[in-house]
């Protein structure tokens, strides 16, 4: 019981990233699925930033004074990590927009039935 | 001087030349930029193949900050063939684009397309020649994004959702690799390949040491469309521009495999994780089903292009059976054909672009007659078409003959048999160009009398004459491949 609740965080992580890869595979609705795929993400966000904390640690200070110190390397992969995960957010819902200008819907199966219907179902 | 800084200037040269090209939004202006930076990035790496050469590995600080601690650029036998084969296909694509992307993106937006192009370049070289395992997923996701762009600048509406469901698997594919790197890393405390290699040995006993190897594999299996992960490359290769298709097909998977390739083998190759997996046995069962399915699948395609794309998910089997093989000759064969298919592929989808210029589309009914309208490109198309097959005297020959060698290395006669038995259905689908071109009458959809352009042309042979060069002088490519193979088998340098 105790493993269980001092790795808690790695349980929230694989909920997220659970739900994330769920909702990309069982939503038919196009932002929807990139919702799924924020959540996704986000779980690896946590995956990196959560053991690179140390109670009681402090920043990094080269110093006879603190001895404990949180390590701040994962942080700033992270802060890398969200800018790709906004980038690619940002030009998923730039492709749905499109997608909506020439499918007019962004439902799934209507998209793929309006290409059945426009001729060669391939 | 500037001998010292080759692998930055590399890879910084078309990164720097990509907001260039936004700013200047001249169609003509941004592809003279694409150009220039693409054949510097050439230039620069065949000398940094030269030096790696002589010095084995170059080694190089980004802003001089020592490894581990920075991040380091490391260029060994391995990198440099890929580099090498990378910036040539995309000092060959730049030039050939002038007219295909005229053709078949709308001129507000061509130096998106030339953007784009320099991006993608960026990434992937940046990719095979970073020596830090989170850098190599920035590089990997600038690729992607502007592969997904180029994707989607395809006039088919189809491209916007090719684009989108690539989007999609191929962010899953990074993101399992990042989560793999990150279990990695809260293992060895280091980001450094060299390093990481060198401290994992420590660790391996438990459970997250195998975990991160099935991550990155699962992850970049998606990205290198391992069958049957492999469900987003038909429709990206079939809607994208031409030349899109081209510098793709030639590039992207071949560098997702050399990233397969470093883990398995230079990081976890000295910690026996691998052994506690059954790698081997998973790649060569998944393998032979890609080989076989897709080929068969490659059979039935109506448009020339799909078809390609389709052949391209067997030849990546054949790569993969090499790298599950795992004996000297088996992994000299999968680094020969990663080189050898992006060459014939890159031919193939060249040529192709020409098809699509003419003729409005690569639909079956468009090639027929083709060998009397367009002679120089059905020529060219069966000759790369030969070198898919691996006939002899052609690029593909030397690398199935190499990945029979190694499945009789490894005691797979059977393996071996298999290998000459599928190139046989890679004869069936060639066989459908051959007949369409060569023995049936110009249909109504077929093109008018009249070959491309003449610099899509020059480029497109240049290919071609290329898959059957490297099938008579193998120093090139069966000397870098085996060189990289001994390399990975002696784990890391």
């Amino acid at each position: 019981m105790q493993a269980f609740a001092s790795h808690y965080t790695y349980w929230v992580t694989v909920l997220l990233l659970g739900a994330g890869l769920y909702i990309m595979i069982a939503r038919g609705n196009l932002v929807k699925k990139l919702v799924g795929l924020s959540i996704f993400q986000t779980s690896v966000y946590l995956l990196y930033i959560a053991p690179g904390k140390l109670i009681g640690g402090t920043a990094p200070i080269v110093s006879e004074a603190y001895q404990v110190y949180s390590n701040p390397l994962p942080h700033v992969l992270i802060l890398t990590a969200i800018v790709v995960g906004i980038a690619t957010l940002a030009l998923g819902l730039a492709i749905v927009v499109r997608i909506r200008e020439a499918y007019g819907s962004i439902e799934e199966d209507e998209i793929v039935a309006a290409d059945a219907q426009a001729g060669d179902g391939r | 001087m500037i001998a010292a800084h080759l692998p930055a200037l590399a890879v910084v040269v078309p990164l720097a030349a990509a907001p260039l090209i936004v700013l200047v939004r001249h169609a003509g202006a941004a592809w003279a930029l694409a150009v220039a930076a693409a054949w510097f990035s050439f230039g620069a790496s065949l000398a940094l193949a030269a030096q790696v050469a002589d010095a084995g590995v170059v080694s190089y600080a980004m802003g001089n900050w020592p490894p581990p601690w920075g991040i380091e650029y490391r260029v060994d036998a391995l990198s440099a063939f890929v580099v090498v084969l990378v910036s040539a296909i995309g000092a060959a694509v730049a030039p050939y684009a002038l007219k295909s992307v005229a053709a078949e993106v709308p001129g507000e937006l061509r130096y998106l397309y030339y953007a784009m192009h320099c991006l993608c370049l960026a990434g992937l070289l940046g990719m095979a020649m970073t020596g830090d395992a989170f850098n190599l997923f920035v590089f990997m996701e600038v690729a992607s994004l502007a592969m997904y762009v180029l994707i989607a600048l395809g006039r088919d509406r189809r491209a916007l959702l090719a684009s989108y469901q690539y989007l999609l698997l191929g962010t899953i594919g990074a993101t399992f690799y990042v989560i793999g790197v990150g279990v990695l890393y809260l293992q060895t405390g280091t980001l450094n390949i060299a390093d990481m290699a060198a401290r994992l040995p420590a660790v391996a006993g438990g459970r997250p040491a195998p975990a991160a190897l099935a991550f990155i594999t699962a992850g970049m299996s998606l990205k290198l469309a391992l069958f049957p992960l492999h469900l987003w490359l038909p429709n990206a290769y079939a809607y994208a521009p031409s030349a899109a298709t081209a510098f793709l097909a030639a590039t992207a998977t071949k560098v997702s495999v050399y990233v397969l390739l470093r883990f398995h083998f230079s990081v976890f190759g000295e910690s026996a994780v691998t052994a506690l997996l059954p790698m081997p046995e998973i790649l060569i069962a998944l393998s032979i089903a890609a080989i076989v399915t897709a080929s068969l699948v490659a059979v039935w395609q109506a448009d020339f292009k799909r078809l390609l794309a389709y052949s391209s998910v067997a030849q990546i089997g054949y790569i993969t059976l090499g790298i599950g093989l795992a004996t000297r000759d088996g992994l000299t064969a999968a680094v020969v054909h990663l080189f050898n298919h992006g060459i014939t592929k890159g031919a193939l989808f060249l040529l192709a672009g020409g098809i699509v210029l003419r003729a409005g589309g690569a639909r079956f009914e468009n090639l027929r007659g083709l060998g009397r309208s367009m002679p120089l490109t059905a020529l060219g198309i069966t000759l790369a078409g030969l070198s898919l097959i691996g006939v002899p005297g052609t690029a593909g020959f030397i690398s199935k003959w190499y990945l029979v060698l190694g499945a009789i290395e490894a005691g797979m006669w059977w393996l071996a048999a298999l290998v000459v038995l599928t190139s046989l259905i890679a004869v069936v689908y060639v066989w459908r160009f051959v007949e369409a071109a060569y023995l049936s009458e110009p249909g109504e959809a077929a093109p008018r009398p009249g070959e491309a352009p003449m610099p899509m042309l020059v480029v497109s042979w240049l290919m071609v004459a290329a898959c059957l060069w490297f099938g008579f002088d193998t120093s090139f490519t069966v000397g870098g491949a085996s060189r990289a193979a001994q390399l990975l088998l002696g784990g890391a340098p």
